[in-house]
């Protein structure tokens, strides 16, 4: 057992610590961190709440392989009902503080109510007081961390918190930890600030001792993190050139969804690529300084990069000189193709802005991707923003980040997101989103079985939750075709539910560039006690998948939900391989229900929650 | 005719020192060329060879040899790379 097997519930209404026992049965079914803090969510949580009220409650998560020696053992999740979307949230964590909770003695944190006043949670292993926040409401995520490890006198303290977009209600902010390692999506962070809840601050000292069979332990754990180094993504490519390299990828295979999903390629591609992070600028600096690492991870795939002191951004303000995290793809991509920008400095700014005060650079970029076009067909006019806005504008992107980051003006609306703003000016249409939350960087005109990936993710917009580019344009796995829709529901739900397995034990997803479940299963067998057999996982991911879905339909989501905006289904991509091609969503709808075991309108049936106990 | 090559990530370092700021080249080549006449006399190590793409489309390594190339296409290659 590498579970603590105890955790913490907190009650910020009533200011109270309590100590409680892991329920085994329920571990031995979900196995930790998303598929356990879900079971536990989704059993005291009623689907039909305010997820920003304190009824809501939030679930800081590690898996059983957190803090341990397997590669990548360092990550930890955040569930909650995400005021995004509505859906249930799960947003997953690398760097260190998964991995220090573990080392604290504890399997996760139960956050209940809300605090009467700012507060933050203080964690030294048995010690666990809730503490007076009110020297650090309105600092960023970079001043809060500082101050912690200052006050506590311990530079190796870990801190989780919530900078001012999580304090001002920006729809969609993170929780960040280690400066640059954030629970991202869905707005987790939002709920936190609801509670009143700055930040956590986590020191362990007990280490993780409990594995089952030590010495098996290591021995596959070895054996594992030398597939990892072996295999040439993992081992190379990760490494060197981070996810950034999709860039040219996807740009060339016409999936890079540029200016509001208006087009599929973006002619500046490559001058926000990682190539062009690696290369000379006119300063005589490469913008990337070096890669970095998260707890125990052997593949690094993380990016430091320093800002040209002599770039608009940051010329007079030199608090931004220092090395930074980013750009990775994501990032790099919603704040320019998505909106036209191809200014690398601009970008990797915003990018710090966002880590800085803590918003998902995914959802911040596409709605102002959405903005500009609301600009360009004049609903929204210069006096609405305070300055000019059409695609392309680096300056008018900075302006934006600054504002949200702040909580000012546009930036309010900025906020909320593309579906709030959208609806506001009457174009709910030009949102590019599934349930309210944005989409990442893959058109899915180009790339058919991520379109379905999307419109079923169960909390909302998302390539993590079933991430068929890997098959679809890497050829990882096996190589299928992009353009088709055939075989897809198939390959999604494969990805959607081996996925739901991996994000419930504490390693990283990026793991499965080179492993596959048998990787992972002997290193949780070995680990802890009871059957860890391959049919086990696989049925286990098939139920995590249906929870989380069952949560959705109980807070009022129908198959009507499960859906593309308009301009993906029905407006061509209109250059690239996919040129004259819509998504086939409504081709692979069905089908995907049928092998699901759910109903025509997406719930699950009788026979299927029978079979998978649920 | 005309074509262009692209290579990325390592692979840029398979280009003449010219072409490597932009990963492109634009080479002059016979009728009837394949798409592996192209890659054979750069050297690169064939593992590496992994994601080609003729204007945006995959070629299977099976194909390699038998793809024919038209005027003014895009032939792009990387290594095994992966993101999200
Ligand atoms: S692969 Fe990247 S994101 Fe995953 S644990 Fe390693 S450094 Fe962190």
């Amino acid at each position: 057992m590498a579970w603590t097997r105890k955790y913490l519930r907190i009650n910020l209404t009533a200011g109270t610590v309590k100590v409680e026992n892991l329920n085994m049965q329920w571990a031995n079914d979900y196995l930790g961190q998303r598929g356990l803090a879900t079971k536990y969510f989704v059993e005291e949580v009623d689907p039909k709440i305010d997820p920003l009220s304190p009824d809501n409650k939030m679930i800081f998560t590690t898996g059983p392989l957190t803090g341990t020696m397997a590669s990548t053992g360092g990550r930890y999740s955040v569930v909650t009902k995400g005021p995004l979307t509505g859906a249930i949230a799960c947003s997953n964590s690398g760097g260190y503080f998964g991995a220090e909770l573990k080392f604290a003695g504890w399997d996760m944190i139960i956050v209940e109510g809300k605090s009467p006043k700012p507060v933050y949670l203080s964690i030294a292993d048995d010690k666990v007081e809730i503490k007076d926040a009110a020297h650090l409401w309105g600092k960023t995520v970079w001043q809060t961390e500082e101050i912690i490890k200052k006050t506590h006198q311990d530079p190796l303290v870990r801190v989780s918190s919530i900078g001012r977009a999580g304090e001002n209600g920006v729809l969609y902010a993170c929780i960040v930890n280690d400066l640059h390692r954030a629970a991202g999506r869905s707005g987790v962070g939002t709920v936190m600030g609801s509670k009143n809840l700055k930040a956590i601050a986590v020191r362990g000292t007990k280490g993780v001792g409990n594995i089952r069979d030590p010495k098996a332990f290591m021995k596959v754990t070895y054996e594992k993190k030398k597939v990892l180094a072996d295999n040439a993504v993992t081992g190379q490519g990760l490494p060197t050139y981070g996810t950034q390299v999709l860039m040219n990828v996807i740009n060339e295979i016409g999936a890079l969804p540029t200016r509001n999903h208006r087009d599929v390629q973006f002619e500046s591609a490559s001058k926000i690529s990682a190539e062009a992070m690696h290369e000379k600028r006119p300063d005589g600096k490469s913008h990337l300084v070096t890669n970095q690492a998260c707890f125990g991870c052997t593949i690094a795939c993380g990016r430091i990069s320093k800002l040209d002191e002599k770039h608009f951004t940051v010329k007079n303000n030199p608090q931004y000189w220092g090395a930074s995290g980013g750009l990775e793809y994501e990032a790099a991509w919603a704040l320019g193709a998505a909106n036209g920008v191809g200014d690398l400095e601009a970008l990797q700014y915003v990018n710090m802005l966002c880590n800085e005060d803590g918003f998902d650079p995914i959802s911040f970029g596409a709605t102002v991707g959405a903005a500009m076009e609301l600009y360009e067909l004049g609903l929204i006019k210069q006096e609405d923003i305070g300055f000019d806005a059409p695609f392309g504008s680096a300056e008018a992107l900075v302006k934006m980040g600054e504002m949200t980051a702040r909580g000012e003006g546009f930036g309010k609306l900025l906020g909320l997101g593309s579906k709030r703003l959208c609806d506001k000016y009457g174009r709910g249409d030009l949102s590019m989103s599934v349930k309210g939350q944005e989409f990442p960087a893959y058109d899915s005109r180009g790339i058919q079985g991520i379109g379905l990936a999307y419109a079923t993710s169960n909390r909302g917009a998302c390539h993590l939750r079933g991430y068929t580019v890997a098959s679809e344009v890497l050829g990882i796995p096996v190589k299928t075709d992009p353009l088709t829709t055939d075989g897809k529901p198939e390959l999604v739900k494969a990805f959607q539910d081996a996925t739901s397995v991996f994000d419930s034990s504490g390693v990283c997803v990026f793991t499965t560039f080179a492993w596959t479940l048998a990787d992972l299963q002997p290193q949780l067998a070995a680990a802890l006690e009871g059957d860890w057999s391959m049919d086990k996982l696989n049925l286990m991911g098939e139920r995590i998948w249906n929870m989380e879905r069952q949560f959705n339909n109980a807070a009022g989501f129908t198959g009507k939900d499960d859906n593309l905006p308009p301009r993906l289904t029905t407006e061509p991509a209109k250059t690239g391989p996919a040129k004259g091609l819509v998504n086939g969503l409504a081709t692979m709808l069905p089908e995907y229900y049928r092998i699901r075991g759910w109903d025509t309108e997406g719930r699950p049936t009788a026979e299927t929650t029978k079979r998978l106990g649920l | 005719m005309n074509i262009t090559i692209k290579l990325y990530a390592t692979l840029g370092d398979y280009l003449p020192l010219e072409a490597r700021r932009n990963n492109r080249l634009v080479m002059q080549v016979g009728d009837d060329t394949t798409v592996t006449d192209v890659i054979a006399p750069l050297n690169m190590p064939e593992k590496l060879v992994h994601l080609v793409l003729v204007n945006g489309h995959f070629v299977p390594p099976a194909a390699r040899n038998t793809r024919k190339l038209t005027e003014g296409d895009v032939l792009a290659i990387w290594p095994p790379i992966a993101g999200g």
